[in-house]
C-alpha cells in the first residue's frame, strides 16, 4: 500500500489521524525556548526593527482616540460653539496618525516575512543537513511520511507562531500599556471599573479553557480515528469489492463518523461560549463606564470628549487580553511542533571518521570477513561468529527465502550499519580505519527498487560522475542495453524521468541504474537481482547486461536466479537474519541441509 | 458549490433562524453606543441621575441579551454544520464505495483519501465559522447603517461610504494573492519531492557519497519556497492595514462632517461618540476578514474537490448476453480483451475454460496482464472485447452480490487493517471460530496465530506493520478461504512464503478445498507447475497455454522461465523425482 504525503496544508492539530513515531524524548521547555531564540537571534537586526515597528505602529495607533476626544472636546456641545479650525488640527492630525500607523504596520508586516523566510530557510536547511548526517538505519525505522511533515508542517507551524505570536505579544503588551495609562491620565476614578472586571475575565477563561481542554482533546482524537478508518478502507476499496462488503463498510464508518461529530458538537457546544462570554463582560464593564462617565460629566468632573476617548481606550484594551487565551493555544502548538524539529536535528549522525582514517585507493577487490558478530537490536543477534574470503573478481550469492534479512550483509560492508565484533577487511584493511567515502566509492551497486530522482535521463546515468562526457554516458548505457530505448524517446537523453507522459518501464528503470553503475570503475559491486520477471525480452537484456557489470569486479550478489546461485564461487545461505550454511553449490547441496531443502520445495508438485 | 449548497437545503429554516438570532445578537452590542449616545445627548441635560442608572440598566440588558443570543446561535450552527457534514460524508463515503474500481483509479486512492479527510474537515469548519464569524462582520456593518441613519442620517452617508472601498481592497487582495498560494503549493511539492527522494534514496546517495550535492540540490527548493512564501504573505499582508485605514479615514470624515453639523445645530456630540464606538466594532470585526476569506477559498475548493466525485455517474454497463443455462463450465473466458484507458490493450483475446475445481495456474512478466485478468474475472472492470461467463451466465448480469459471496480472494499485497486478526480474517463477514481457524489451518496460518498474545484476538497493526511479509500473505489466504468460496483466487499471494510452507499450502488446498476452482497467478513456476490448465501471458497476450509438460514441449517462453527459475543447464524436463536424482 503506497504510503502517502497529504496534499494541502492541514489545520494543526485536528486533522492527522496519524502515530508520530520519531524519537520520543521529551525536551525540557527552556531548552526550546533557548534554540528557537537562536533562530530569532541571527536575524537580531530584522527583530529589533520589528520589534520598534511594533512599538510604533502600536502607539501611533493608540494617539487616534485621544485625538478623535480632543476633537468632540472642540465641537462643544451645541449650535455654534465649535471651534472649526481647531477641529480640523485635530482631523488632520488624526487622518496623519492613521495613515501613519497603517504604514508602519504594513512595513511591519514586510519586516516579518522577511524574518519568517530567513528562518523557515534556515530551519529547513539545518534538518536536511542533519538529515543526510544520519545513519541509514534512522530511515529505515521512521516513516517517510513523517520526517516529511516535520520538515514541511512542523517548520511552518512553528514559524508563524515565531513571527506572528512573538510580536503579538509585544503589541498586546503595547496596546494594553498605553491604553490603561491613557485611561489612567484622563479619569483614574473609571478605571477602577477595570479592576472588578479584568479578574472576572481572566477567571472565567481559565475556567471555561479548562473545562473545554478535554473535549477539544477527545475531538482530535475522534477525529483521527475517524481519518485512520477513511483512509484505511479506502486503500482496502478492492478487497471490500472483491467481497462485496460495502454495506457493512460504510455501517462502520457511520459509527465513527457519528462519533465524530458529536465530539464535535459537544466541543464547540462549550467552546463558542468564550467569545460572547468575554464580549458580555466587555459589555458590562462598558455600562458602568457609560453610567459612572455620565455621572461624573453631570457633575461637570469630566468632559465629553474625554468619556469617548476613555470609552475606545477601554474597547481597545480589551481586544489584546481576550486574544491572549487564543495565542497561550497557538504557542502551545507551536512548542510541540518545535520540539519534534529539533528532535530530528539532535538524532545522532553517523560517527565520524576516525582523524587517521586511510583513503582507500587502487582497490583490487580482496574483501575478507573474520568472526563477525552484529545484531540490529542489542541481545538480538543476527549474525553470529561469520567468517568469509572474497578474492578479487569473485562471485558471492546470498541466496535465503524474502524478508530473511539478506540485505544486512549488503549493510556491514558498505558500513551503513557497524558490526558488533570481528572484522572485515578491504585488500587487508580494516575498513573501520577507512574513510567512508573511500571505502564506499570502492563499490559500485544496484538495487532491485531501482532509485531514479526527477531529472533527465542523462543525470540519472551520469549521476555518480557529474563531469561525465556525453560519449562516456552513452557507452554506459549501451553496455546497459538501454542506449536504443533511450534515443528513441523524443527528446532522448534529455527525457525528464518523472513526468507525466513519459512511460519507463520498471525494467527500463533498472537498465539505467545498471547504466549508473557501469559508469564507475569501482572493483566491487553489489547487485540486488530484481524478483520480478520483466518481460522475457528486458529480463535476457538485464541479465546479460548485469553479467557484462561482474566482470572483472569482486560481486556480492542477492540472487533470486538459480544460475547466479550455481555459479556462485561461494553462497551464504540466509534464513530468519541469521547465516545458516556456506559454500559452494555442490557442498551445500551434499550436505543435505537447510539449502538442499529450500533448493528441492520449488520442484514439488501440488 | 451547488451540491453542496443543496444539503443546507432540509436545514434551511434553521439556518435562517440561526442568522436572525445572530442578527439580533449584534443588534444588542450595537444598541449599546447608541444607548450611550441617548445617555449623553439626552438624559445628562436632564440631570437626573435615576434615569442614567435605569439607561446604563438598558445597556446591561442589552449585553445580557447579546451574550445569550449569540452563544445560542453558535451552539445551533454548530449543531447545524455537524448535522451537514455527518450527512456529506456519508454519502461521500457511499459514492466512493459505489464508484467501478475503473473510476476510482481516474480518482486516485490519494485523492479520494484526502476529499474524504482534509476536504469534508474543511466543508464543516467552514460552515461553522462561516455562521459564526463570517456573518458577523457583515451584520455589524448593515446593523450599524440602520442605527446610524436613526441617529444621523447624514453621518451614516460616511460609513457607507467605507463598505464599498473595502470590498474592493478585499476583492483585488484575493484576486492577487490566489495565483501566488499556488505557486507556493507547487514550490512546496517539489521540496516534498526532493526530500522523499532523498529518503528512499538513502543507500545510494550515500554510496555514492552525493550528500554536498543534495544538500546543494535542497537549498535550491528550499531558498525559492522560503521566497515564494515572503511574496504571497506580502500581498495578504497589505490588507489589513489598508482596510483599517479607510475604516480610520472614514472616523475622521465623520468627527470632521459631524463639527459642522453639531455647529450649525443639525447632530449632536453625543451621536458622534456613537459613530466614533461603531467603526471601532466593526473594524475590530473586520481583522478577522483575512483570515475567514483564507478559510472561505479553502472551503469552495474543498466543496468543489466533493463535488467532483458526487457528480460521478455510474459506468454505464454494456448489456448482458442472454444466459447460458447448464453450461459444463464453471469458468470460461471467450476471446477476451481489455484497455484500462482505451489507448492499447492490456489483454488481447484470452480464451479458456474451466470446470468447477480445476486449478488455473497464470505466469508472465510483471505488467503482462495477470492482474488485470483477476480484476476481469471479479467483474471489478469489464472487458472491452469478448465475453466472461461464470456458471455459464454473463458475468456482467450478474449480482454483485452474488458474485463475491461464491469468491475467495487475496490479491497482491493485499489490504490489512488495524484490527484483530479475526477481524481481518472475517472481513465484514459472519464466521465462527471453527471456521476461522479451519481456514487459518489451511492457509498454514494457525501455527504463528497460535503463538500470538490472546490468538484470533490479537491485534494486527495497519498495514500489517507487527506481521512479517509470509505472515501477512498466510493471513490473506486464510481471509480467502473463510467463506468456503466455490472460486478461489490467489494473485501472487504465495511469493513470501518459503517453497516448504507454499508446498503445504498446495497440499492443503489440493485436500480441503479440492471442489474449489482455483486461479493461482504466481512468479514461481513451482507454485503453479500442478495446475490443470497454465497460462503463460506477455504484452496481455496469451503465448501459451496448457499443462505443465505440455508448455515445457511447446512454449519456450515458459521453458526459459522454468530454466531460468531451476538452473539453465539442467536440461530439466520431468518432475521433481528426475531432480532428486540429480541432487543425490
Amino acid at each position: 500500500m503506497s504510503r502517502m504525503i497529504r496534499g494541502g496544508r492541514m489545520s494543526r492539530n485536528e486533522t492527522s489521524g496519524d502515530r508520530r513515531s520519531l524519537p520520543e524524548a521529551r525536551l525540557p521547555r527552556g531548552q526550546i525556548l533557548r534554540r528557537l531564540w537562536r533562530y530569532l537571534g541571527r536575524n537580531r537586526a530584522l527583530l529589533l526593527l520589528a520589534m520598534l515597528l511594533t512599538f510604533l505602529s502600536s502607539s501611533v495607533g493608540l494617539i487616534g482616540p485621544r485625538l478623535s476626544g480632543l476633537a468632540i472636546d472642540a465641537i462643544g456641545l451645541g449650535r455654534g460653539q465649535a471651534d472649526i479650525p481647531l477641529v480640523l488640527r485635530y482631523t488632520g492630525l488624526m487622518a496623519g496618525t492613521y495613515l501613519l500607523a497603517s504604514g508602519l504596520s504594513y512595513a511591519l508586516s514586510r519586516v516579518t516575512l522577511r524574518m519568517t523566510r530567513n528562518i523557515i530557510y534556515r530551519m529547513r536547511k539545518d534538518v536536511f543537513d542533519k538529515l543526510v548526517h544520519l545513519p541509514v538505519n534512522f530511515f529505515d525505522r521512521y516513516q517517510a511520511g513523517e520526517i516529511i511533515s516535520v520538515v514541511s508542517y512542523d517548520i511552518d507551524t512553528v514559524n508563524e507562531s515565531l513571527s506572528s505570536d512573538f510580536l503579538q505579544i509585544i503589541q498586546s503588551v503595547v496596546t494594553v500599556l498605553v491604553s490603561v495609562g491613557m485611561m489612567l491620565y484622563i479619569k483614574p476614578v473609571l478605571t477602577l471599573v477595570f479592576v472588578v472586571t479584568v479578574p472576572l475575565s481572566a477567571v472565567y477563561t481559565r475556567w471555561i479553557t479548562g473545562r473545554t481542554r478535554p473535549l477539544f482533546r477527545r475531538r482530535s482524537r475522534k477525529l483521527g480515528e475517524l481519518n485512520g478508518l477513511m483512509e484505511e478502507m479506502m486503500s482496502g476499496k478492492k478487497t471490500t469489492r472483491a467481497y462485496g462488503r460495502e454495506a457493512r463498510v460504510l455501517e462502520a464508518f457511520d459509527l465513527k463518523n457519528e462519533e465524530a461529530v458529536e465530539a464535535y458538537t459537544t466541543s464547540e457546544y462549550y467552546g463558542t461560549m468564550i467569545g460572547p462570554s468575554v464580549g458580555f463582560i466587555n459589555n458590562i464593564s462598558l455600562a458602568a463606564i457609560s453610567v459612572f462617565g455620565a455621572l461624573l460629566f453631570l457633575r461637570g468632573q469630566v468632559g465629553l470628549g474625554d468619556i469617548s476617548s476613555f470609552v475606545q481606550y477601554s474597547r481597545r484594551f480589551s481586544g489584546p487580553i481576550n486574544e491572549l487565551a487564543a495565542i497561550i493555544g497557538e504557542l502551545q502548538s507551536a512548542f510541540s511542533a518545535a520540539e519534534r524539529v529539533f528532535r530530528l536535528i539532535d538524532a545522532a549522525p553517523e560517527k565520524p571518521d576516525a582523524p587517521d582514517a586511510h583513503t582507500l585507493e587502487e582497490v583490487s577487490g580482496d574483501v575478507r570477513a573474520q568472526h563477525v558478530h552484529f545484531s540490529y537490536l542489542p541481545g538480538v543477534p543476527v549474525i553470529r561468529d561469520f567468517s568469509m574470503h572474497a578474492r578479487p573478481g569473485a562471485l558471492i550469492a546470498i541466496a535465503g527465502p524474502t524478508g530473511a534479512g539478506k540485505t544486512t550483509l549488503v549493510n556491514l560492508l558498505m558500513r551503513f550499519y557497524d558490526i558488533d565484533q570481528g572484522s572485515i577487511t578491504v585488500d587487508g584493511r580494516d575498513i573501520y580505519g577507512l574513510t567512508r567515502s573511500s571505502l564506499r566509492a570502492a563499490y559500485t551497486m544496484v538495487l532491485q527498487d531501482s532509485w531514479l530522482f526527477y531529472g533527465t535521463i542523462f543525470d540519472n546515468i551520469a549521476y555518480a560522475r557529474p563531469e561525465a562526457t556525453r560519449e562516456e554516458v552513452e557507452r554506459a548505457a549501451k553496455a546497459a542495453m538501454i542506449h536504443s530505448f533511450i534515443t528513441k524517446l523524443p527528446l532522448g537523453y534529455d527525457t525528464i524521468i518523472g513526468d507525466d507522459g513519459v512511460n519507463i518501464s520498471k525494467g527500463q528503470m533498472q537498465l539505467i541504474t545498471i547504466a549508473r553503475a557501469m559508469l564507475s570503475d569501482a572493483r566491487m559491486l553489489i547487485l540486488d537481482e530484481a524478483t520480478s520477471n520483466v518481460d522475457t525480452r528486458t529480463e535476457r537484456r538485464i541479465q546479460q547486461a548485469m553479467r557484462q557489470l561482474m566482470a572483472g569486479r569482486t560481486a556480492f550478489v542477492i540472487a533470486h536466479r538459480l544460475s547466479t546461485i550455481k555459479n556462485a564461487d561461494t553462497i551464504l545461505v540466509v534464513r530468519d537474519g541469521n547465516i545458516v550454511e556456506q559454500g559452494r553449490h555442490e557442498e551445500l547441496m551434499a550436505q543435505g541441509g537447510y539449502y538442499t531443502s529450500l533448493y528441492r520445495a520449488q520442484f514439488e508438485t501440488y | 458549490m451547488r451540491t453542496v449548497l443543496s444539503y443546507l437545503k432540509p436545514h434551511r429554516l434553521v439556518l435562517a433562524w440561526t442568522l436572525l438570532v445572530k442578527f439580533l445578537g449584534a443588534m444588542m452590542d450595537l444598541f449599546i453606543p447608541f444607548i450611550l449616545a441617548i445617555i449623553l445627548d439626552d438624559i445628562v441635560p436632564r440631570k437626573q441621575p435615576r434615569l442614567i442608572f435605569l439607561w446604563g440598566g438598558g445597556m446591561a440588558l442589552c449585553a445580557l441579551l447579546s451574550v445569550t443570543f449569540n452563544i445560542y446561535a453558535n451552539r445551533t450552527a454548530a449543531i447545524t454544520s455537524g448535522k451537514v457534514t455527518r450527512k456529506l460524508r456519508h454519502d461521500l463515503f457511499a459514492k466512493m464505495g459505489e464508484l467501478s474500481m475503473a473510476q476510482f483509479d481516474r480518482l486516485s486512492l490519494s485523492s479520494a483519501v484526502s476529499r474524504l479527510t482534509t476536504d469534508t474537515y474543511n466543508i464543516n469548519q467552514f460552515l461553522n465559522r462561516t455562521q459564526r464569524l463570517g456573518v458577523r462582520a457583515p451584520i455589524l456593518l448593515i446593523g450599524g447603517l440602520i442605527l446610524t441613519s436613526v441617529l444621523d442620517i447624514r453621518l451614516t452617508l460616511v460609513l457607507a461610504l467605507a463598505m464599498p472601498v473595502i470590498a474592493l481592497i478585499v476583492y483585488v487582495v484575493t484576486k492577487k494573492s490566489v495565483p501566488l498560494y499556488d505557486r507556493q503549493q507547487t514550490v512546496l511539492d517539489r521540496m516534498v519531492r526532493v526530500l522523499q527522494e532523498n529518503i528512499v534514496g538513502v543507500r545510494v546517495i550515500k554510496a555514492l557519497s552525493k550528500t554536498a550535492y543534495e544538500q546543494q540540490r535542497f537549498d535550491g527548493v528550499n531558498a525559492e519556497l522560503a521566497e515564494v512564501a515572503r511574496r504571497a504573505g506580502s500581498v495578504v499582508a497589505a490588507s489589513n492595514p489598508l482596510s483599517s485605514l479607510t475604516l480610520n479615514l472614514g472616523l475622521t470624515g465623520v468627527v470632521l462632517a459631524g463639527a459642522f453639523l453639531v455647529n450649525r445645530g443639525l447632530s449632536r456630540p453625543g451621536s458622534i461618540i456613537a459613530f466614533l464606538n461603531y467603526f471601532t466594532i466593526i473594524s475590530n470585526a473586520m481583522l478577522g476578514i483575512t483570515r475567514i476569506f483564507i478559510m472561505a477559498s479553502k472551503g469552495i475548493a474543498s466543496a468543489r474537490r466533493i463535488e467532483e466525485v458526487l457528480d460521478i455517474l455510474p459506468d454505464a454497463s454494456a448489456d448482458a448476453a442472454p444466459p447460458l443455462m447448464d453450461s459444463p463450465w464453471h469458468i470460461s473466458f471467450e476471446n477476451v480483451s481489455f484497455s484500462y484507458k482505451g489507448v492499447e490493450d492490456n489483454l488481447t483475446g484470452i480464451d479458456f475454460r474451466l470446470r468447477q475445481g480445476q486449478t488455473l495456474g497464470i505466469i508472465g512478466a510483471t505488467g503482462s496482464g495477470k492482474t488485470t485478468l483477476v480484476n476481469l474475472l471479479l467483474n471489478l472492470y469489464e472487458p472491452t472485447g469478448g465475453l466472461i461467463r461464470v456458471d455459464g451466465r454473463d458475468i456482467r448480469g450478474i449480482a454483485p452480490e452474488a458474485l463475491a459471496a461464491q469468491t475467495g480472494v487475496a490479491f497482491q499485497n493485499d489490504f490489512i487493517m488495524a484490527a484483530s486478526i479475526r477481524d481481518n480474517i472475517a472481513y465484514f463477514r459472519e464466521f465462527t471460530d471453527d471456521q476461522l481457524e479451519e481456514a487459518a489451518r489451511a492457509a498454514q496460518a494457525w501455527e504463528f496465530i497460535r503463538e500470538r498474545e490472546g490468538g484470533l484476538d490479537h491485534e494486527v497493526e495497519s498495514r500489517g506493520n507487527n506481521l512479517s511479509g509470509g505472515q501477512k500473505q498466510r493471513l490473506l489466504i486464510a481471509r480467502a478461504l473463510a467463506g468456503n468460496p466455490r472460486l478461489l483466487i490467489l494473485d501472487d499471494a504465495s511469493s513470501a512464503l518459503d517453497y516448504r510452507t507454499d508446498a503445504a499450502l498446495r497440499r492443503a488446498l489440493s485436500e480441503k478445498h479440492a471442489d474449489t476452482t482455483a486461479v493461482i497467478i504466481a512468479q514461481r513456476v513451482s507454485s503453479i507447475k500442478g495446475a490443470d490448465l497454465i497460462l503463460v501471458l506477455e504484452e496481455g497476450r496469451a503465448i501459451g497455454q496448457g499443462t505443465h509438460e505440455q508448455l515445457m514441449r511447446d512454449c519456450p517462453v515458459y521453458r526459459e522461465i522454468a530454466q531460468v527459475q531451476m538452473g539453465a543447464e539442467q536440461g530439466y524436463i520431468g518432475g521433481a523425482d528426475s531432480l532428486r536424482g540429480v541432487a543425490q
